[in-house]
């Protein structure tokens, strides 16, 4: 298929029937809106599942019982939205049931603005709802890598029984770019879904329940360490990440989603004044990249963190450096973005940047 | 062609401005080339201004936000007013002489007024405004062949609105002409 220019959340859409979901169950929010709007069209003209539930905590508990059922799941919100979602979440975690759950950040805390974000880091990684959980979680930079993630996430999700959650700003959701959505998914075993919870005729003689609560401490401490154990397993094989101008650089900085884009062209512009600043770009953000910080060179000057938030990947960055570097942070929030030229600045006066 | 031609267009709301903007996306897509855009949406929209930036590149699109435009192509005075300072040197500055009265005048900055609302109106639909602009566009920046934007145009208006095609095409025409009988260069 020849590259077609789409608006990101129809993108997300789009890439979300490829991967073969079953059914959407969401609630609107801005700056997400066109993922649910699209889907409401296709979905149900193809004989699938779209559903606009009476609120975020009834679509999310919706995504829990389709997930249960053995079908390919997803919901989208924003910032608020997902809050709301976190009790859902963490049940279907500790349920080990599959979905597809996509974030598109908004300016927060509390209902914030509606521009674009990425102060859901937290959020995210660390988890809103309680217990030893984890999200497989990928932040794309770019509308063609969303489709790509969103393609194989439901494999990913299937293959490991877990929630993955696919982090965009509220700039992906709205721009359009060109995109090609015909590049080749990596090809994963699935095996058959014997756990679902589909009716006896499809396993007969064995009762197959989804539930998260155990009432047995034994019981529920041997379920952690099952968790664990496939949390550590998805960090053994899942993390991904991209090295950008790494040949020996002076400075590095380390940047996600929108503003790794935005950090691509500030290296650029500091190249043409003859200073070379490579970048560690995390595409998953929970396994996180730790490794690729072995890499950094030890004459380098320093680390600057980039987010569109006031500080929370910079904790990844703490942990990986373990000391190693000086460590900086650039934050915008609210909703604001910056232009490339302030990261420059940024690089330029590293040294009033610096937090460890 | 300039490798990246990073473009701001600006006016009030139900001038056609998204329209312009995704235009040249489309065109760009069409073209194999990178086109992205993105519309100013929220709070921001408030008070008559209706935004959207726009990259056409030959290589993969970097940082999507951009300190200065290009190119800005201003359909009203506020517009005109909130964004010319932000436009790079060398760059090109289009905007709607039928509300602009003033000669707009920037330092190393190619400024053009061009009257798209009386030429639309002689065509006799001032909604093609835009599509006037987008002639002058063209003929200046040379981005676009006539068959891709033709394409394009055809693809929005649909099947539903195919009747208006013929104008739309009329109006890129005039807009061209326009620039021509001015005898200014820029490409």
């Amino acid at each position: 298929m020849a590259k077609v220019l789409m608006k990101g959340n129809e993108a997300i859409a789009l890439a979300a029937i490829k991967g073969g979901v079953d059914a959407f169950y969401g609630y609107p929010i801005t700056p997400q809106n066109e993922v649910p709007e699209y889907l409401s069209k296709h979905l149900l003209a193809n004989g699938k599942v779209f559903l606009q539930a009476e609120s975020e905590v009834a679509a999310i508990n919706m995504v829990y019982g389709a997930a249960g059922a053995g079908k390919r799941v997803m919901t989208s919100s924003s910032s608020p939205g997902i809050a709301l979602k976190q009790e859902g979440i963490s049940y279907i975690a500790a349920a080990e049931l599959p979905c597809v759950i996509v974030s598109v950040m908004r300016g927060g805390p509390g209902l914030g603005g509606i521009q674009p974000s990425q102060a859901d880091y937290y959020q995210a990684t660390r988890g809103g709802g309680n217990g030893d959980y984890q999200l497989i979680v990928y932040a794309p930079e770019s509308i063609q890598e969303t489709i790509d993630i969103m393609k194989e996430s439901f494999d990913i999700a299937d293959y490991y029984r877990n929630p993955v959650m696919v982090l965009v700003d509220g700039l992906i959701g709205q721009m359009m770019e060109s995109v090609d959505f015909d590049k080749p998914v990596k090809e994963r075993f699935l095996p058959e879904k014997d756990w679902a919870t589909n009716g006896t005729m499809n396993h007969p003689g064995k009762r197959n329940i989804a539930n998260s609560l155990q009432i047995d401490p034994k019981a529920l401490e041997q379920h952690n360490i099952h968790l664990q154990e496939k949390y550590n397993t998805v960090k053994k094989n899942e993390v991904r990440y991209e090295l950008i101008n790494f040949d020996d650089p002076e400075y590095v900085i380390v940047a996600y989603g929108t503003m790794a884009r935005i950090c691509r062209s500030a290296i650029e512009l500091l190249e043409k004044e003859g200073i070379s600043v490579g970048m560690i770009r995390p595409i998953s953000l929970f396994p996180y990249p730790k490794e690729a910080f072995a890499k950094i060179p030890d004459k380098a000057k320093g680390i600057l963190t980039c987010e569109l938030s006031q500080g929370q990947m910079l904790d990844d960055v703490l942990i990986a450096n373990n000391g190693k570097h000086k460590v900086g942070f650039f934050g915008r929030s609210g909703g604001m973005l910056p232009d490339p030229e302030e990261i420059v600045e940024a690089i330029k006066n590293f040294n009033e940047r610096v937090v460890k | 062609m300039k490798k990246t031609s990073n473009v701001k267009v600006a006016g009030f709301g139900g001038q056609g401005v998204m329209m312009f903007g995704q235009v040249l996306a489309y065109s760009a897509t069409k073209d194999e080339l990178f086109g992205l855009w993105f519309p100013s949406y929220g709070p921001e929209t408030r008070g008559g201004t209706a935004n959207c930036s726009v990259i056409v590149s030959d290589k993969q699109i970097n940082s999507p936000v951009f300190k200065n435009a290009d190119h800005l192509v201003a359909f009203n005075l506020p517009s005109l007013e909130k964004f010319r300072t932000k436009v790079e040197k060398d760059g090109l500055i289009l905007y709607n002489g039928s509300l602009i009265k003033d000669d707009v005048k920037e330092d190393n900055i190619l400024c053009i007024g061009v009257p798209v609302n009386d030429i639309a109106n002689d065509l006799g639909n001032v909604r093609v405004a835009n599509m006037v602009m987008m002639g002058a566009y063209l003929e200046l920046t040379k981005l676009f062949s006539d068959e891709t934007i033709e394409a394009i145009i055809k693809k929005f208006l649909g099947e539903r609105k195919a009747d208006l095609l013929d104008i739309n095409m009329k109006a890129i025409e005039k807009g061209k002409a326009f620039i021509k009988d001015l005898g200014v260069n820029y490409a």
